[in-house]
């Protein structure tokens, strides 16, 4: 099997959405796309699932409001329960109230965080790394498809031939 | 392809390609700084570090170099700390809850916007700890184990609260703003020329690629975080309020607290984005991107928080004499009568009367006109501030201790260093941070861009044709 990569170079979003759209009817594998902003609507075509960083950012909101609501019973009820102001520090319960904003701003606070975080290590993008975007104007104006001739029943010539039907602005390749 | 509404004015004039968008707004980063920029910076670095030396002053000497007495315990000092939060609270509102709401015109004024809220906030957080005097023991407001036993924190105090919310609206809104540039980092990166340049804008994109599941995550996080960011700017202000409102000095103890200064946050945030804005797009000739409709549309926020701020205003004054307690009755008498009465006088004037003249739309639409407004709005609202914090205590339940509160020159002083400070870290940032989310721009171009909104549908197939 060939193990070429094909770069399929457009000047515009909505053109490689539809010229996508017309490649995949044509049972071909999409493996990415590289554009300088979010193309709508591409994550159907070219086969990706919706991510799941929604959710982990909701655990770790959850951790943080746990951890706030443990800190706080500890410091205000169990360890030192202090007499402020003649009102004093009985159970959690009966604390709550003035508990809530702190264990909000902590939640969100870890939420936020967590979520940033996971986005940076899941992308690996990171401080110090090189960007892997295979041509340097993908992040101004160009919008680019890369294509693996192995992942397809089609030779590499058909694969060709139906980006050429697409206006596509140029086709390059690389050995991998 | 997505349609707008015939009607919408265009958000993007003109019609500039995808890399005119990114030429025009990376023009200042990619040359030399502007005689206008260095000028300016001179300006701000001479009175920030005046600010820095009267704050090294106080630090030395000790808050009794303000005007503080034993009844004015919180003037300036605190003022200026409300007043800053305030500020910030704008450019979260337009990031976050503007992204909820799908405004489109967000994308234009986003960046700069939360600029603002991150250095204001950075002042903001500087005046409590000043204000502690022996700031070298700033972090006793954590909840650190230590040597006096177990001796914590009060987690029922709205001073801890307070630690907890701008602390947390500080670090969010400053990922939340380094998420949305690390893809326009990497623009700038890979257009860099010179190697110094390069290497910067190369750390500083964490080797972004933009590739589709980074996108698909980028606008998820984009979301989630927005709605994280709201919650959270409601609830910082509305902690702020609650410094005031739960204690028992007449003026202060009323539940409209929290409503009425988030409004009058987004109220007095908005008009300082109006005053950054004008200069910005005219200085870095981005008239294309922000463009009178976004005035506009700014213009008609502070109508509205104007006018939420003004309710809130003739509410509280109203149930002061309803109530019947004599002391609150009497805090208002004397905001309105007493010897801050100047005060409380331009407070209405500039918060409530002014804001109402936006109703006419050739004044809305003025550029002139609204940059008098928004300096004249902020104005105000540092006036609110300073009624609702000196007034109410420099006289309160016993005759015998009432006195007046006068600003020494380190009040001044600080005050007007903070402005440097500020104004230097927005110099910096308009000069080597792209000004704009260009790269969210150039994705509501086809939507709202003025060439494509003429354009049919023929057309449009003409200028991108899809099959050869």
């Amino acid at each position: 099997m060939s193990d070429k990569t094909i770069y399929a170079i457009y000047d515009d979003d909505y053109v490689l959405l539809e010229s996508a759209k017309h490649l995949v009817s044509k049972g071909i594998h999409i493996r990415d796309v590289f554009s300088p902003f979010p193309i709508h609507g591409i994550d159907p075509v070219i086969g990706l699932e919706r991510t799941r960083i929604a959710i982990t950012a909701f655990i770790y909101g959850m951790i943080g409001v746990s951890l706030a609501l443990t800190g706080m019973w500890f410091f205000m009820i169990q360890d030192w329960p202090l007499n402020i102001g003649g009102k004093p520090n009985f159970s959690l319960l009966t604390n709550l109230p003035s508990f809530v904003p702190i264990t909000f701003e902590f939640g969100v606070l870890c939420a936020a965080h967590g979520m940033a975080i996971t986005f940076m290590l899941r992308n690996w993008t990171l401080p110090g790394f090189k960007g892997k975007n295979p041509y340097p104007r993908t992040t101004d104006d160009r919008f680019v498809m890369e294509i693996h001739a192995s992942d397809s029943d089609l030779s590499e010539e058909e694969i060709k031939s139906f980006i050429n039907e697409t206006c596509v602005l140029e086709i390059d390749e690389k050995h991998s | 392809m997505h349609k707008e509404a015939a009607i919408r004015e265009p958000l993007i004039l003109g019609s500039p390609t995808y890399s005119d968008i990114t030429k025009d707004v990376l023009y200042t980063i990619e040359n030399k700084p502007t005689k206008l920029w260095k000028v300016l910076m001179t300006i701000a670095t001479i009175i920030a570090l005046w600010g820095v030396g009267c704050i090294l002053y106080l630090l030395g000497v000790g808050i009794g170099t303000w005007g503080l007495n034993n009844t004015v315990g919180w003037a300036w000092d605190i003022t200026n700390f409300v007043w800053w939060v305030g500020i910030g609270h704008a450019g979260t509102l337009i990031s976050a809850v503007l992204l909820l709401f799908r405004q489109k015109w967000r994308m234009a004024i986003n960046r700069p916007a939360e600029a603002m809220t991150i250095f204001a906030v950075f002042m903001a957080g500087m005046f409590p700890m000043i204000h502690m005097g022996r700031i070298w023991m700033a972090y006793w407001v954590l909840p650190l184990p230590n040597q006096f036993g177990s001796l914590w924190v009060n987690f029922n105090s709205p001073l801890l609260w307070d630690v907890f919310a701008i602390s947390t609206y500080l670090s969010v809104s400053l990922v939340f703003w380094y998420i949305g540039l690390i893809p326009d980092f990497a623009t700038i990166r890979d257009r860099a020329s010179r190697p110094v340049q390069k290497l910067m804008y190369s750390l500083l994109s964490f080797g972004w690629s933009g590739n589709a599941k980074a996108w698909q995550r980028f606008e998820e996080v984009s979301l989630v975080l927005a709605g994280l960011a709201t919650p959270l700017v409601f609830s910082v202000h509305s902690i702020v309020s609650m410094d005031f409102a739960t204690s028992i000095v007449p003026g202060w103890h009323t539940t409209i607290f929290p409503p009425y200064f988030v409004a009058g946050a987004v109220f007095s945030g908005f008009a300082m984005v109006q005053t950054l804005m004008l200069i910005v797009r005219k200085a870095m000739r981005l008239e294309k991107y922000v463009t009178i409709k976004h005035i506009e549309y700014m213009n008609i926020v502070i109508i509205v928080t104007g006018s939420i701020v003004g309710v809130a205003y003739l509410t509280e004054l109203f149930i002061s004499y309803y109530s019947g307690v004599e002391y609150e009755s009497y805090a208002f008498i004397n905001r309105f009568s007493g010897p801050y009465w100047w005060a409380y006088w331009a407070m209405m004037t500039c918060n409530v009367i002014s804001p109402h003249l936006f109703w006419s739309k050739k004044l809305r639409t003025n550029l002139a006109f609204t940059f008098v407004m928004s300096i004249i709005v902020n104005i105000g609202m540092w006036f609110e501030r300073f009624v609702i914090i000196v007034t109410s205590v420099h006289r309160d339940y016993l005759p015998s201790s009432w006195s007046m509160f006068y600003p020494t020159w380190v009040d001044i002083g600080v005050f007007m260093g903070t402005l440097g400070i500020f104004s230097v870290f927005y110099l910096l940032f308009l000069k080597y941070f792209p000004v704009l989310a260009f790269n969210e721009v150039k994705s509501i171009l086809k939507s709202s861009g003025e060439q494509y909104k003429n354009m049919s549908d023929e057309e449009f197939k003409k200028l991108h044709p899809v099959k050869k």
